[in-house]
């Protein structure tokens, strides 16, 4: 059995092992093991990945199959104050992508990655049945609506007071 | 055993219920078009993912045209394998499959041994018309393998080669939809990954996505430089299935016609992998009886089972894998470098030339090889024991860039002092083949006495795993044999477990052995040519009038001379080896 190189400490590591006792180290149950350790962690480093591998008997290729799969999982830390910006059809329409675009340009982030300080991540969202209030932008649980390319930088700079 | 009936094309067969369409039709002589599909019927090995839908064929009374690879036969069922409902929808997967490949035919190291290439051809494509982006993938090369997954189609045989029967576990499916690939974890590349260099990927992919690192040009550029002595060795299951690649029938023997060939590319010396084979023999069987001497002596301490090691795929497994076992196999080398270590100096001595001098190509069915001989502790002073390690596929892509014309050749022998080998080496090239040979010479050395019949056929087969007993004159010798790497796995943790009880136990990676490497002419999933190719090793052993290593006399010669004996100061210097543990450590803060 190959041992691991982790830089996690040990109290998190016993934690990760629990999760995959819970679930009998089954290599069937790999997705819930991942939905936990997610939880744990706020991602799944690749540090995460083999040991979840190893406590499964499984091999470490296909845990980042079954990860990169699933847009849920990610391998990047979330944000401090994670920006998701819906990209339904009333707020498309109402200029959603311009907004997006402005907060690409302010943060200097590409969809799904985080600013390297922590603080913003940016990723887009289907509708989350505001339409009224479109184009919609949510920070955390915080909704913002009738967001205008002009308005972006005051949210941005709500969050770095 | 319930009989069904139905109707493929108009014609009623009988099959047992649960055939594949695929399977019903092929045993009436239809041949529905495959892609993905793989199925090594000796070896019980199958790929079916059906992804690629180019088996489809119409089933009267289902919407959908129907996968033939996973539909089963039902009782009753109409079967249309190619009228042009069917026809236009396997054109158009097709051309669907290739508005997504590079076209670079021309040049690819797949052109002309391509599934590929070959179904679009069958197909009669003349147009692509579904144009848009194209992949766009980082290569990635490998001592021995390279991935260029731009012409991936993801037909999933390299997964399930690497995790279900090689358990190696290095490839998986990654990503989703148009940004799908095979890669390794976390999509580092192969050599940072716990790859073997196993090959079988290479041997199942139907497109150029993984291919073997070439040294053609490398051996060209060795044979025409003036101050080099470029000399070659052949291994044994090399010279069962080159013939392959000139149109000849798989399990054609072509010794004479490979030395031949050999000698007229322009190599100084044309010697034989297998006379290392017998070398091989003699330092390891010396090992073998020393460990179970000291076993039936009562010695506690002594490691049995010990485990054969010349499969640098095998090494490479339990270096990664089995880190806490490594005092356990063999310290002999391999042949190739056991052949590389003596050119080197005992051949290099006796022509009076300098080691950098001497460039020694090895002819192998192998990719592995090629990894093997760049490892640092083959080399002195920087300077390898083995220069190039060449696959068959590439020694015949030499041959025909000569313009030699391999059928016309005479028979031709090698060259000594390095050529001459017993029957006992050349069924190295089979699973089951080195411990039989090993058995030879043991069984003649522990007894004393003189073996009549030099033939176990309890060691040979293609049984994943098998467990013999040969009575060495009352003690009984128990053997373990397994090919495959998932089999060698399971090997392992009995050994673990201290369930195993074995004397002595042989690897090969590769299913078959060697005749079924990497390297080797390919088979596009027809393993009748690998049991082709293990009857033709056994038939040169036949042939050979001397068929026990020790009684080669060029090996006796290389003692005296030079060694002393097995095992002696020297031997261990330039024939054994050490391992190293390759796993990662674990490092908790």
């Amino acid at each position: 059995m190959a041992s691991i190189n982790i830089k996690l400490n040990q109290e998190k590591l016993s934690q990760l092992q629990d999760i995959c006792k819970e679930f009998n180290n089954e290599k069937g149950e790999l997705i819930n093991v991942l939905h936990k350790a997610q939880h744990l962690f706020g991602y799944l480093p690749a540090e995460v990945q083999e040991v979840i591998a190893h406590e499964l008997k499984t091999s470490a290729a296909h845990v980042y199959g079954v990860v990169t799969f699933y847009s849920f999982f990610t391998m990047t830390p979330k944000g401090e104050h994670p920006i998701s910006i819906c990209m339904g059809t009333a707020c498309y329409v109402r200029g959603a992508e311009k907004v997006l675009d402005e907060f690409k340009r302010i943060l200097k982030v590409k969809v799904g990655e985080t600013t390297p300080d922590g603080k913003f991540s940016l990723s887009c969202l289907r509708c989350v049945g505001a339409c009224g209030l479109a184009p919609v932008v949510m920070v955390g649980e915080k909704v913002f609506g009738r967001v205008s390319p002009d308005g972006v930088k005051d949210i941005v700079e709500e969050y770095t007071k | 055993m319930e009989m069904i009936k139905v109707t493929i094309d108009n014609k009623v067969i009988e099959v047992e219920k649960g055939t594949s369409i695929l399977d019903a039709a092929h045993s009436v002589g239809i041949n529905i078009p495959t892609l993905c599909y793989l199925h090594l019927h000796d070896l019980n090995i199958t790929n079916k993912p059906a992804g690629c839908r180019v088996c489809v064929v119409e089933v009267k009374g289902r919407r959908n045209l129907a996968p033939a690879c996973v539909t089963e036969c039902t009782p009753g069922m109409e079967v249309n394998t190619h009228n042009i409902r069917v026809l236009n929808s396997r054109k158009t997967v097709l051309e669907l499959i290739l508005s997504d490949h590079p076209t670079d035919c021309l040049i690819c190291p797949k052109s002309g041994s391509c599934d590929l290439q070959t179904l679009a051809q069958e197909m009669g494509i003349r147009q692509i018309r579904y144009q848009g982006e194209q992949s766009k993938y980082r290569e990635d090369t490998s001592p021995a393998i390279i991935r260029d997954v731009d012409k991936c189609i993801m037909c999933r045989r390299c997964e399930m080669m690497c995790n279900d029967v090689q358990t190696v576990g290095v490839l998986s499916a990654v990503n989703r939809g148009f940004m799908a690939v095979v890669a390794p974890a976390f999509e580092r590349n192969l050599d940072h990954s716990e790859c073997t260099y196993c090959g079988q990927c290479v041997a199942v992919c139907p497109t150029g996505a993984l291919t073997e690192v070439d040294h053609t040009n490398n051996v060209i550029r060795a044979l025409a430089d003036p101050s080099k002595t470029v000399i070659v060795q052949t291994a044994p299951a090399v010279r069962a299935a080159l013939g392959e690649e000139f149109g000849m029938e798989a399990g054609t023997l072509v010794t004479g016609k490979m030395a031949a060939a050999l000698r007229r590319l322009g190599f100084d010396y044309v010697f034989d992998t297998d006379f290392a084979a017998d070398l091989t023999i003699m330092e390891e069987g010396t090992e073998l009886l020393d460990r179970i001497a000291r076993h039936l002596g009562g010695d506690k301490t002594v490691k049995l089972p010990i485990l054969t090691s010349c499969c640098p795929g095998w090494v490479n497994f339990f270096e990664h894998q089995f880190p806490d076992m490594i005092d356990i196999p063999s310290t002999a080398r391999s042949p190739q470098q056991m052949f590389g270590s003596i050119a080197k100096t005992y051949f290099a001595e006796k022509l009076g030339i300098k080691r950098e001098n001497m460039v020694v190509v090895s002819i192998m069915p192998c990719l592995a090889k090629k990894y093997e001989c760049s490892r640092d502790e083959f080399k002195v002073d920087g300077n390898p024991d083995v220069d190039f390690a060449v696959s068959t596929r590439e020694l015949a892509h030499l041959i025909k860039q000569a313009n030699i014309d391999f059928n016309g050749l005479p028979d031709e022998d090698f060259d000594q002092p390095l050529g001459e080998s017993t029957g006992a080496s050349i069924i190295f090239g089979a699973t089951g083949g080195v411990i039989e040979a090993a058995t030879r010479t043991a069984y003649e050395v522990f007894t004393g006495k003189k073996l009549e019949k030099v033939d176990f056929e309890q060691l040979r087969g293609m049984e994943w795993i098998r467990r013999a007993e040969v009575d060495f004159d009352g003690t009984p010798i128990k053997i373990g044999i397994a090919h495959g790497l998932g089999n060698a796995r399971k090997l392992l943790e009995e050994i673990r477990d201290g369930k195993a009880d074995f004397h002595a136990i042989e690897i090969m990676a590769c299913p078959g052995g060697c005749i079924g490497g990497g390297g080797q002419p390919l088979h596009h999933g027809d393993s009748s040519i690998l049991k082709a190719r293990t009857a033709a090793i056994y038939r040169e052993d036949v042939g050979k009038p001397i068929r026990k290593s020790h009684e080669n006399p060029f090996i006796q010669k290389l003692y005296e001379e030079f060694l002393g004996k097995p095992c002696s100061h020297k031997s261990h210097h330039l024939l054994h080896t050490h391992y190293f543990d390759r796993s990662n450590p674990v490092e908790i803060e």
